[in-house]
């Protein structure tokens, strides 16, 4: 990206200077020179673009992790008040929605670990099914499934998948309001008859980590975590079912941005005013998807609880936290000093809420919400606490990942999936997949610097670092 | 021989491209890109044969909604594609899709979530019709 157009407000926060007679509304960019540089230059056109949409309150903004999306950037952030005439976004919000990373502490450490690393791997794999064209067990009636669509993983836990407590640390309790199935299509839900339990492809992954370090003692001992224990993330999202509601709703999106007169400065930016038909319908099939997406999670929590605990009987996993990186919310935040109700399109970006915000629980009052920034499956990933909104000018959000460095072609030119497979064992890393392909588009070179990324996160005020994770084995699909 | 696909590069996904003599073989290879993307197209064979209907005046719109109604019922019937044949009636499109179950020993790609309306474009230029968008992977 050429900074030439960009202002400093300070080192990590950039504004994109307008053109003449450019009329939109401010655009910020959260991140140090040295990433931006880095960054596509198409982030900054499509969230120029974005900052152009109706009713956007304050600035169209992107986190330290964006890279090109479609419609909007992946890493994007923009916030639109119904009553002022906003929008909501189909591709504001991504097709896997409401994907997310779901983090369980255990009671291990890396010398109980290690020794039973390789058959943990092996059984996870066999466990969970990963990849392209893989089905789960759980297959569902159309009625049932509709029961997942207002339930999300209450529904799961109803169902004998996982514990009470889990509930707690997932955000909305594991349950948004407002969803709707008659707003999702017959095609959608068939989609989904194979998927609930299913991990995908792409980026997504199961990984075994140990904690490397600790930034942040006081917000470490909130979230249970010491230096040499061991975690388990899972990464995924909405399945089938929150892809078809994606593509359904683009068409969908882009024939009332159409028919309502609505200026787009490109047709990938298809969005609806909130208060109109289909704005209501997209929002009430969305909703829908982020309530099987933590459904899937939650079933999945359940099948790897049950992988450990056939290789180390001893294990105990609790639910650390578990957060979406693709959502619009309903959020009340304070704009020039007074309450106001936001729809915050959070793509590729994950909520950040601060200590003291009524949603969260108890135990993380005091710290603010733990942010999790997944990296590769050869770095490292973070967890990060959410600052104070005094803090945070991103409407409490923060980066969700490392973000591609390079396409998936030029990696797949670049590795082989067999010999990085063996490089990283060779590291200590185990990788269990089906995918030769998927393993090289995945290469760990293909992703940005993910401590970069989590150190422009905590300097520009987004969220502040709390522990740096080591992967020990991943499944990926 | 102007029927093909090829891919474009795009950074956190991929740009795929249909080319044909007509509109509708520049969609059957754009959907062959989207297919490719997820096994080895040559080890699979037309089993099962689904069909497809809608109705799009708008070419582009067209495009996309024929590549999310594949991978819809591609996934909501556990098949994977390989063969396609679609046809243009002014806005009504209908065609077939065919392929197989996944089976084991079939390569095992990256799964393709979406056509998305991202650098979207049906052109026609020295009579060769161009498809083209990102899909969501």
């Amino acid at each position: 990206m050429d900074l030439g157009r960009l202002q400093e407000i300070n080192p990590w926060c950039y504004a994109l200077t307008p053109l003449p007679g450019e009329a939109r509304a401010p655009v910020r960019l959260y991140a140090g020179a040295a990433l931006l540089r880095d960054m596509d230059a198409k982030v900054l056109e499509q969230i120029a673009n974005v900052a152009r949409l109706p009713g956007l309150v304050g600035a169209a903004m992107t986190m330290p992790d964006a890279h090109w999306g479609y419609g909007f950037p992946i890493g994007g952030v923009a916030a639109f008040d119904a009553e002022a005439g906003g929008i909501i976004s189909a591709g504001g919000v991504g097709f896997d929605i409401s994907c997310g990373i779901r983090c369980l502490r255990t009671n291990l450490d890396l010398p109980s670990l290690r020794p039973q690393l390789e058959r943990l791997a092996d059984q996870l794999f066999r466990t969970i099914p990963a990849g392209v064209g893989e089905e789960g067990k759980l297959k569902l009636a159309p009625a049932e499934l509709d029961a997942v669509m207002r339930g999300g993983a209450q529904w799961a836990l109803r169902h004998g998948y996982g514990e009470a407590a889990d509930l707690d640390y997932i955000e909305e309790r594991g349950c948004v309001a407002g969803a709707e199935p008659k707003s999702v299509s017959d095609l959608a839900k068939q989609r989904q008859r194979g998927e609930m339990g299913t991990l995908g492809s792409g980026n997504h992954y199961l990984e075994i980590q140990v904690v490397e370090r600790i930034f942040d003692v006081k917000a470490a001992a909130a979230y249970g975590l010491s230096a040499g224990q061991v975690l388990l993330s899972i990464h995924c999202g909405s399945r089938g079912l929150g892809h078809q509601v994606g593509t359904d709703y683009l068409v969908t999106l882009a024939k009332a941005a159409s028919r309502l007169g609505l200026q787009l400065p490109d047709r990938e930016l298809a969005c609806a005013p909130i208060k109109s038909p289909e704005g209501q319908q997209y929002l009430g099939a969305m909703n829908a998807a982020i309530n099987i997406a933590l459904a899937n999670r939650q079933i999945l929590t359940h099948l790897a609880r049950a992988a450990f605990r056939a290789v180390l009987p001893q294990a105990r996993l609790e639910t650390l936290y578990d957060v979406s990186h693709n959502t619009c919310k309903a959020e009340t935040h304070a704009v020039e000093g007074k309450p106001r109700l936001l729809y915050v399109h959070r793509k590729g970006a994950t909520r950040a809420f601060g200590p003291g915000h009524a949603a969260l629980p108890a135990r993380y009052r005091d710290t603010g919400q733990p942010v999790i920034i997944g990296g590769s499956m050869g770095t490292g990933s973070w967890i990060l606490a959410g600052n104070a909104e005094e803090q945070n000018g991103a409407f409490a959000s923060a980066s969700h990942g490392a973000g591609r460095a390079m396409s998936r072609h030029q990696a797949l030119r670049k590795w082989n999936g067999r010999e990085l497979i063996h490089e990283l064992a060779a590291n200590g890393i185990l990788i269990r997949t089906r995918s030769m392909r998927g393993a090289a588009e995945e290469a760990p070179g293909a992703y940005k610097d993910v401590d970069a990324v989590a150190e422009a996160t905590e300097r520009a005020g987004l969220a502040r670092r709390v522990a740096l994770l080591r992967p020990m084995a991943c499944v990926k699909g | 021989m102007h029927e093909s696909f090829a891919y474009f590069e795009h950074g956190a996904d991929v740009g795929i491209v249909g080319r044909g003599a007509q509109i509708e073989q520049a969609f059957e290879q754009a959907a062959m890109a989207v297919f490719a993307l997820m096994t080895t197209l040559d080890a699979l064979l037309p089993r099962q044969s689904v069909a497809i209907e809608f109705e799009e005046a708008d070419a582009e719109l067209a495009l996309v909604t024929w590549l999310n109604r594949l991978l819809g019922e591609a996934r909501s019937r556990a098949l994977v594609f390989c063969r396609f044949r679609l046809r243009r009636n002014g806005a009504h499109w209908s065609g077939t899709a065919a392929g197989e179950p996944w089976r084991a020993g079939l390569e095992r790609g990256v799964e393709v979530k979406g056509a998305t309306l991202t650098a979207l474009a049906v052109t026609q230029q020295d009579g060769i019709w161009e498809a083209r968008c990102v899909v969501d992977v």
